[in-house]
């Protein structure tokens, strides 16, 4: 079964595959042009202290987001 | 004299272009992502010969610096590191406006080989809006560090641009990248760049409104990318159209009122 869910309770250490983003305007063309587009691999890789933002490596590059922002991609499970 | 638009902004860097003290036979424009050693390519062509110039009302600062090839004087404008020409900030805006109303000669977008995937995100956009792009794919040695085998002539192929490999912080693909620029910037060569096609809906929708479009433009920007930006509803980019559009009128209003106060003299 395929679960899809917000890329915020990705567990750290893990990857997932990005479906959709919810986000509109510009923080939308922000989030894509990142490269955060549908079938995008993404994986969580560290907590900042505070847990938030998370450092998450997207095509190559290691990129931190917010809550606000990750809790607007939607993403599934690889397995 | 207080600010006004016309010393402000993109214009005011633009007239100071026009008043260096060597002519220049080209102006290039130097795109690319944030960290991708642009600034190493800038130094290595211009030989550390640059002075970076800001202007009031942006906190960007764009460098500039000059080269001679094939006694030739190249100017080299080091734009700000963007992942995007869709404006999300003022970098941005600054990048896109200088390849937009700067009429540059050749842009060279520089690329990071070792994620090369998410720069080229960049150099469609730059692609879209001017056919003399030049890839410029930097760090190769790092990525063969990294085991990435980079197949330029595929790359080169697929994009339709021309691709120069390069390590600048060692100077090595330089004079290659200086004689591609020739090439794009004096018309010897002419990239043509893959056309990007989007879905049905969008192209329909862009068959629609895009004579129109080229119609009000008169050939004075690619149609076909302003017609996208109003799809897109981004109305910065209609506003500083408008603006440049606008402030070609003054010039050429300021001509013929020159004109007209030769004539009176001679009466």
């Amino acid at each position: 079964m395929i679960v899809e869910f917000k890329l915020t309770n990705l567990p750290i250490g893990e990857k997932a595959e990005v479906v959709s983003v919810l986000a509109q305007g510009v923080a939308r063309n922000r989030l894509l042009d990142l490269g955060l587009v549908p079938k995008t691999i993404i994986e969580a890789v560290r907590k900042s202290p505070l847990g938030d933002p998370v450092a998450y490596k997207i095509r190559g590059a290691v990129i931190a987001l917010r809550a606000e922002e990750s809790s607007q991609i939607r993403v599934r499970s690889l397995n | 004299m207080g600010l006004t638009a016309q010393s402000t902004g993109i214009n005011a860097f633009l007239e100071e272009l026009k008043q260096s003290s060597v002519k220049a036979d080209a102006v290039i424009a130097l795109a690319g992502n944030p960290n991708t050693g642009k600034s190493t390519v800038f130094n290595g062509l211009t030989g550390l010969n640059q002075h970076t110039g800001n202007w009031p009302g942006k906190t960007v600062i764009l460098a500039k610096g000059n080269y001679q090839h094939q006694r030739k004087n190249i100017t080299l404008v080091d734009l700000p590191g963007t992942y995007s020409l869709l404006a999300n900030s003022a970098d941005e805006q600054v990048a896109r406006d200088f390849i937009c109303f700067g009429n540059p000669d050749a842009v060279v977008v520089v690329a990071d080989a070792t994620c090369l995937e998410r720069n080229l995100n960049l150099s469609l956009q730059v692609m879209e809006i001017t056919p003399r792009t030049i890839l410029c794919v930097n760090l190769i040695d790092e990525a063969r560090r990294k085991k990435m085998e980079i197949d330029l002539a595929k790359l080169e192929a697929i994009l339709g641009i021309p691709v120069v490999p390069a390590v600048a912080r060692e100077k090595v693909g330089l004079k290659q990248l200086k004689d591609v620029i020739d090439k794009v910037a004096f018309g010897k060569k002419w990239p043509q760049p893959k056309s990007m096609e989007y879905s049905e809906t969008i192209e329909a929708a862009l068959a629609e409104i895009q004579r129109e479009v080229d119609h009000l433009l008169q050939g004075k920007f690619n149609s076909r990318w302003v017609a996208l930006r109003l799809l897109d509803g981004d109305n910065s980019i209609i506003t500083e159209i408008f603006h440049y559009l606008q402030r070609l009128e003054i010039k050429k209003q300021e001509y013929y009122q020159e004109k007209v106060k030769v004539v009176e003299c001679c009466e």
